[in-house]
Formats: structure tokens, sequence, C-alpha cells
């Protein structure tokens, strides 16, 4: 029996479609590079959410380091998400600025009175409006603004223990000393 | 003189509400089964980021139910359907898009089946020009024909018994 090269080729074809398949199922689709770093925050003027009367604008978050964390009452990992952004608020390490979003302001009121509130100031995003300008596909979802309003890092999901320290906090370390 | 003025101005104001009365009617030409349509032809070809393989035309996600209203607004503001594809990608990325742009990442996808295809078609063109070559026929040598010759003798006694 002769061993060709050209005998072999159906089953080295197989192998190299059946890696590369096989590499394709190791990336999670829902992970996308966000378009978003980089560039400064998008331009908004959404009411606060406990004071339907004041208008938050870019200026109002621009100075310092900030950590824009997405959430909503109807958001059931914020729940898990929620204690981490209480222990930041009380170490104070960075300013938390909160999106309420797809929420109705009453809910989002008794969800943080349950809870407790992290937040220094809350957008309240009722229309996904700010949310979409921002790329956002789900809660929770946070971002790190530099002292400039540039967008510098974006974490989609729970800010855990770990991501905080081996991610999160480093980014926003390194920011806070440039500044 | 002060009356003169007066009319001078009331006129102006006529002027200027009739002018602002007019851009606003041809602000106006894109009628609300336009700005659908349109819309709607946006929405086919923008993925709903939640929902995997749906256009936010067909999801039922909150969020493909926002960008819809999204989608609306500019276009009702003027802007071209490019330019609402153009906003969501800057947003979402190339992943927003349902058909992929042709840019040097998706070279492989969009010219690949044309390669494979070229490659098969030259390669099946080559096998039909080949010419069909007659068998080379070699002489059998002493010891075949000895061969041979033994095993028809006998199948030729078998059947003489």
């Amino acid at each position: 029996m002769k061993f060709t090269l050209k005998g072999f080729l159906p089953l080295i074809i197989f192998l190299a479609l059946g890696a590369a398949l096989a590499l394709g199922l190791t990336k999670d689709p829902r992970l996308m590079p966000s378009q978003m770093i980089d560039k400064p925050f998008p331009e908004f003027a959404l009411t606060d959410l406990y004071e339907p009367d004041s208008i938050l604008t870019n200026a109002d978050m621009t100075g310092q380091v900030t950590l824009v964390n997405v959430f909503g009452s109807w958001c059931v990992s914020c729940n898990v998400e929620h204690p981490k952004l209480m222990q930041l608020a009380r170490s104070g390490s960075v300013d938390i600025w909160g999106i309420d979003w797809r929420d109705e302001r009453e809910k989002g009121k008794n969800w943080l009175a349950a809870r407790g509130n992290p937040y220094t100031r809350i957008i309240f995003d009722p229309d996904s409006v700010l949310s979409i300008d921002l790329g956002v596909t789900g809660a929770p979802e946070s971002f790190i603004i530099d002292q400039q309003g540039q967008i510098r890092y974006k974490h989609v999901g729970i800010i855990t223990d770990d991501i905080w320290d081996d991610i999160l906090w480093p980014v926003i370390a390194t920011l806070e000393a440039e500044g | 003189m002060k009356r003169f003025v007066l009319h001078v101005l009331f006129g102006f104001g006529l002027l200027l509400q009739f002018s602002t009365a007019y851009a606003q009617s041809q602000n106006r030409s894109l009628s609300e089964q336009e700005i659908e349509t349109r819309a709607r032809d946006v929405g086919r070809s923008l993925r709903c980021v939640v929902c995997q393989n749906q256009s936010i035309d067909e999801s039922d996600a909150p969020l493909a139910g926002d960008m819809r209203q999204i989608v609306r607004t500019q276009i009702r503001a003027g802007k071209s359907n490019e330019d609402v594809l153009d906003f969501m990608q800057n947003r979402y990325g190339d992943y927003v898009l349902l058909k992929p742009p042709v840019q040097r990442n998706t070279y492989v996808l969009w010219f690949a089946p044309f390669v494979i295809l070229f490659v098969f078609v030259m390669w099946y063109a080559l096998v039909l020009r080949r010419k069909p070559q007659a068998p080379v026929v070699e002489p059998l040598s002493n010891d075949e024909r000895e061969h041979f010759n033994n095993l028809t003798s006998e199948t030729s006694t078998d059947k003489a018994l």
C-alpha cells in the first residue's frame, strides 16, 4: 500500500476545517469589542433620577475619573453586583455615576431605597437614548471615564472582586495618577 | 413715520412667518409613510444586538424597540439611511450590520467562495483536457507465458475429462 500526500488530502482538509470551527466555538459571540474606547463620552441631556426637573449633561461629569454603571430595577444581575458598588462607594476610591436604564422612575427609586444608593448622580434613561449612544447591550455594564471625559474602559457584566482588583482598579489608578 | 416703520416691521414679521411655514412644509415632504418604509428598511439591515440573529425589525427585545425608535427619530430629522447605519456602526461595531462590510478582515469571508470555485473549475478543466491515454501493454515475460500456458492447458484437459 502506497501512502501518497494526495490520499491524505481529504483528511487534511477535514482536520483544518475542524480546527478552524473548533476555534470559532471557543469565542463568545456576545463579547463585542467596544467601539467607544478612547472616544468622548456621548453628549447627553437627561433628567436626574431623583430630580425630574434638573437636567444632567456632560459638563456635570467631567473633571475626575468616573465609573459609570448602567443598571435598572428590572436587572437581575444588578442585584448581584450591587453590594460591590456599595463597598466601592464607601471606600471612596472612585466617583460612581449610575444610568438607570429602561426603568420607571418610581421603581428605580424604590430599588435603591431598599438596597442603598452607591451613586453620586443617577442619569435617568427610560428610552435608551444615552445607552444606545454608549453602545450598551445589557445591564450591568460599566464604563471608566477619564478627567477629560473620554471613555477609557468598558466592562460588560457584573463587577466582581476579581474584576475590580485585577482590571478596573488598575485602570482607574493609572488614570488618576496621570491626571 | 413711526407708523410707517411699524408697518414695515409688521410686513417683515409676516414674511418671516411665511418663510418659516414654507421651510416647515419643505421639511414635511418626508411623509410618515416614507419614514416608516425607510425605517423598516434600515431596521432590516441592523442586527438586534441582544438576540444574536434577528434584525431589529423582527425582534421583540426591548432594546431593539428602542433602536427602531432612534432610527425613526433620525430619519425624521433628515438623516439618510447610510447616516443611520453609520451611527449604529460607530456605537455597536460591524457586528450590528447584518450584511458584513467588505473590508480587510472580511476579505476571506467575501472572496473565499469565489477562490474555491475558481480552483475547482481550473482543476476540472485540467482533468477534462488531459488526453485519454491508451493503456501500455507489456508483453508477457517467459515465466509468465509458461504459467499462462500451463493454466490454459490444465483447463482444457479438465474439459476433456
